[in-house]
């Protein structure tokens, strides 16, 4: 019984890390610009395939591939920013989110006919395979691995949020984009950096979670509502709010799962339902 | 003493640790022309959200003709016969002045409810409408898009859908905001047309307009009630000076 | 006095436009002529009528309101699984109560999820109707003994419609059918949007908060309008259950909660017509299309949306507006 829990809090833990590290992009930015991007799976799919690509095509070590996905993907997401989002700013949600499912559609479809609509996977470098003994029990080598970048990601994203010039600057910009900008920070510019990281760290998700959920094109649409949930539930903006609602989620999907292997997809949903009833502002945003 | 057409009591109102309005006490008499002035951040227009059913205070009462509505919703209040026009035009921009009166009048009536008969059934509402417009000097613009209008002339479509509700209780907040002096007297016109019986509270920082209008004033500072007299007590209360920091708020020739 | 109101008088503009219009007869020409015209495509021409109605629904919330749901296929699916269990499980096979009881199922279910959801606006509401769509697709997934799950639901059997009309291998009883119930439906919407109720509901879109300060009871007329969509995108779900004799989980899927928000927004919202002309298109091209190259068609799907949005946002039906526009001005 208790080890049953233990597995499913562990579990529950490395999902909920890969929800973290792609979703928590979308949260930044848009808390900072409160622009509805449902095309932010996109950026976790490029990454998986980035991954999977390079290290089939060029046999590019795992551990490499990751952060040239995150570059690559990063770089690539300047420039749809630049060309494709910039003229949504100004128009209405309802706008947003239309052009930004075409967005996806059109992206799903070229992926299929890239690399087929078949699943693809990838080999984890052999270090990360098996188990590892941690004294009382043994983990899956590759889930402790994921849990520890996450953990990582954590951590950095920490400390340049709390504790650099730049990280304050965005914190204005989130709490109040027209005093941030009356100040002289350019939020534009901040912007366009954040969509750049955002879409990097959701790529090197992609990539963590290929092993994990596999990868398919129809990946960027089927998983974009966990990413929204978790940016909903969390509260635009908040890097803690993506990361409690993300753990949340992730245990309670899993917990789901265990429980009532036919039903247990249910029960995010019923708790985003009922988080947001409660909360819609989310755990931590702000109040409209 | 006839009844108050609308009373605040100990009506207090706090955003996380700031208190906007603290334990305010405000009477309007029926027929009221009441004015209420402040320096920024005084709580004007955090009072007229409070007592129109926009924010819940934190405490107090607001009692309309001697029932107490503090509980109601803001359209529940409407109901009633308490109107606030907004300091920031809210217009249906798309729409034409007549469908925007025409829309508060529907409403009144609980016509708006009706979802099987066509608008054309009810042309009762377009000739009440067009009355009201003639009034405001507003007719020849009754199919004209709010978005090609004046400034001047949508903050007059203001105060008709305003009027349009038949209110007993009217809360203007600054109507004549946004507008070039020049052409503020069109609003002046329009204020001192008001029906009698209607107790209004005009919120405004033109001093102009304030004593112009006012037979009551009320000064309002840090969320308290400072002052509260005739316009000339209040030009003449040394507290009132101090409290817009010296500057000269009167227009000439006026108290001393 | 009066000279001053006479003058004026003759210029007042007639509100609401419950009038019939010549060009309005065109769509059902079209639609009354496919039977003589293009006899073998009354199968694809039924996917276009429930398309169709299941696009008014969501124009109605949608183009008039101001309701932005990524959910309505949950109301669309409700009422196709109502009817469909109707019939496989309680042997009421009999078409048209089986279209009211899916009206009303989905009435239901959009009562009640309407008078919660509705409160919100805004991302928040967004994520609730996701989130209760797919919350309601768990459901009928987790009813599999009823619903039949990933499988589908079989055993679907209609009688002939008034003991004449069966449902032919050609379709042609069932589009006939469907096109009554489509113009019934219509006539309905019609007259909502014509109504005082109508024109308030215009008013929510426009400016929510003057509404507020006009008296009206906002959350209680969305709810109300809400529950009305409810029901036609349940009675195009029945249709649905009723002409395919089969219901998947497909139909309370996010993918058709966007196809519909497609249709609406290419032909045009807030027009009713504009479903007409989108549902035609979308419905049309994606038979065509994707039998050839799926790929081509999602990419082209999410073109059209893009380009829709960015150029013509206010649909096809906007563009004809400003091209009769522009020739009446061009005309001496």
């Amino acid at each position: 019984m208790l080890s049953a829990a233990v597995s499913i809090l562990f579990d529950g833990l490395a999902y909920a890390m890969i929800l973290f590290i792609i979703a928590v992009g979308l949260s930044i930015t848009m808390g900072l610009l409160n622009f509805v991007n449902l095309a932010h799976g996109v950026f976790a799919m490029a990454g998986g395939y980035a991954t999977v690509t390079m290290m089939r095509a060029w046999e590019v070590p795992f551990l490499a591939a990751l952060p040239i996905a995150f570059v690559v993907v990063g770089a690539a997401s300047i420039v749809f920013e630049r060309l494709l989002y910039a003229p949504l700013y100004r128009r209405s949600e309802l706008d947003q989110v239309l052009m930004t499912i075409g967005f996806v559609f059109m992206a799903i479809a070229a992926f299929t006919y890239f690399w087929g609509p078949n699943p693809l996977g990838i080999e984890v470098p052999r270090y990360l395979k098996g188990q590892v003994d941690l004294g009382l029990r043994e983990f899956p080598a590759y889930r402790l691995f994921m849990i520890a970048v996450g953990f990582g990601m954590i951590l950095a994203l920490w400390l340049v949020f709390e504790r650099t010039l730049l990280g304050a600057r965005i914190r204005a910009a989130v709490d109040n984009r027209r005093m941030a900008q009356s100040l002289g920070i350019d939020v534009g510019r901040l912007f366009t950096l954040t969509f750049a990281v955002g879409g990097g760290l959701a790529a090197v998700g992609g990539g963590l979670a290929v092993e994990l959920i596999g990868l398919r094109p129809i990946f960027a649409i089927q998983y974009l509502v966990l990413f929204l949930i978790v940016v909903a539930v969390g509260g635009l903006g908040s890097i803690w709010g993506a990361f409690l609602a993300a753990l949340l989620l992730g245990i309670i999907d899993t917990a789901g799962k265990y429980v009532w292997p036919a039903g247990g997809g249910f029960f995010i949903y019923a708790i985003t339902v009922a988080a947001l009833l409660i909360k819609p502002e989310g755990l931590y945003g702000k109040r409209d | 003493m006839t009844a108050l057409a609308l009373e605040t009591r100990d009506l207090h109102k706090r955003f996380g640790g700031l208190e906007v309005v603290r334990n305010l006490s405000f009477n309007l008499a029926p027929g009221a022309r009441h004015a209420l002035i402040g320096p920024n951040g005084a709580g004007k227009t955090t009072f007229v959200n409070l007592v129109a059913g926009v924010l819940a205070p934190s405490h107090g009462t607001i009692l309309l003709h001697g029932r107490d509505i503090t509980g109601l919703a803001q359209a529940a209040r409407v109901k009633r016969g308490i109107v606030r026009t907004f300091q920031i035009s809210q217009l249906f921009r798309n729409l034409s002045v007549l469908e925007n009166v025409a829309l508060a009048i529907a409403e009144r009536d609980g016509i708006a409810r009706v979802l099987w008969r066509g608008l054309a059934a009810f042309p009762t509402i377009v000739d009440e409408a067009m009355a009201l417009l003639a009034g405001l000097e507003l007719a020849a613009d009754a199919a004209t898009a709010i978005r090609a209008l004046a400034y001047g002339r949508q903050r007059l479509v203001e105060i008709a859908i305003a009027l349009a509700l038949a209110p007993s209780v009217l809360l203007l907040d600054e109507p004549a905001a946004g507008i070039p002096s020049a052409e503020s007297h069109v609003i002046l016109a329009a204020l001192d047309r008001l029906p009698p019986a209607i107790a209004v509270l005009i919120i405004d920082h033109d001093m102009s307009v304030v004593f112009r209008f006012a037979r009551r004033i009320t000064v309002l500072a840090g969320g308290v009630a400072l002052a509260e007299g005739t316009p000339a007590e209040i030009a003449a209360d040394p507290r009132v000076r101090a409290a817009y920091l010296g500057e000269s708020i009167l227009p000439d020739g006026v108290g001393r | 006095m009066a000279s001053a109101i006479e003058p004026a008088a003759a210029a007042v503009p007639r509100l609401g436009r419950a009038r019939w219009h010549w060009a309005e007869a065109l769509p059902w020409l079209v639609l009354a002529a496919v039977p003589f015209v293009l006899p073998g495509y009354l199968a694809l021409g039924c996917q276009v009528i429930v398309m169709i109605l299941f696009a008014l629904s969501l124009d109605l919330i949608l183009g008039y309101a101001g309701i932005i749901t990524l959910g309505h296929a949950a109301l669309f699916g409700t009422g196709a699984y109502a009817a469909g269990m109707l019939s496989a499980h309680l042997g009421w096979n009999e078409p048209i109560t089986g279209l009211v009881v899916a009206g009303a199922a989905a009435a239901a279910v959009g009562f009640v999820s309407g008078w919660f959801l509705l409160r919100y606006h805004g991302l928040a509401l967004l994520m609730l109707t996701l989130a209760t769509a797919i919350l309601l697709q768990e459901l009928a997934n987790t009813l599999a003994p009823y619903t039949g799950g990933y499988d589908g639901l079989l055993g679907i059997a209609i009688d002939p419609i008034f003991g004449r009309f069966a449902n032919d291998l050609f379709r042609q009883n069932y589009y006939v059918y469907g096109l009554i119930v489509l113009f019934a439906a219509f006539m309905v919407a019609r007259r909502i949007v014509a109504s005082p109720f109508g024109q308030s509901l215009v008013g929510i879109r426009e400016n929510v908060k003057r509404m507020h300060a006009i008296g009206a009871p906002v959350h209680g007329r969305l709810v109300a309008i809400y529950t009305i969509a409810a029901a036609m995108a349940g009675v195009a779900g029945g249709l649905f259950a009723q002409i395919h004799a089969f219901v998947t989980l497909q139909v309370m899927g996010f993918q058709l909660s966007g196809a519909v928000l497609i249709v609406v927004v290419l032909g045009g919202a807030g027009r009713l017509y504009g479903a007409f002309i989108g549902a035609a298109i979308y419905v049309i091209l994606e038979d065509q299309l994707a039998k050839l190259s799926p790929e081509f068609w999602e990419f082209g799907v999410g073109l059209v949306l893009v380009a829709t949005v960015m150029f013509a946002r206010r649909g096809l039906l906007g563009i004809a507006e400003d091209l009769t526009a522009w020739l009446g001005r061009r005309a001496p």
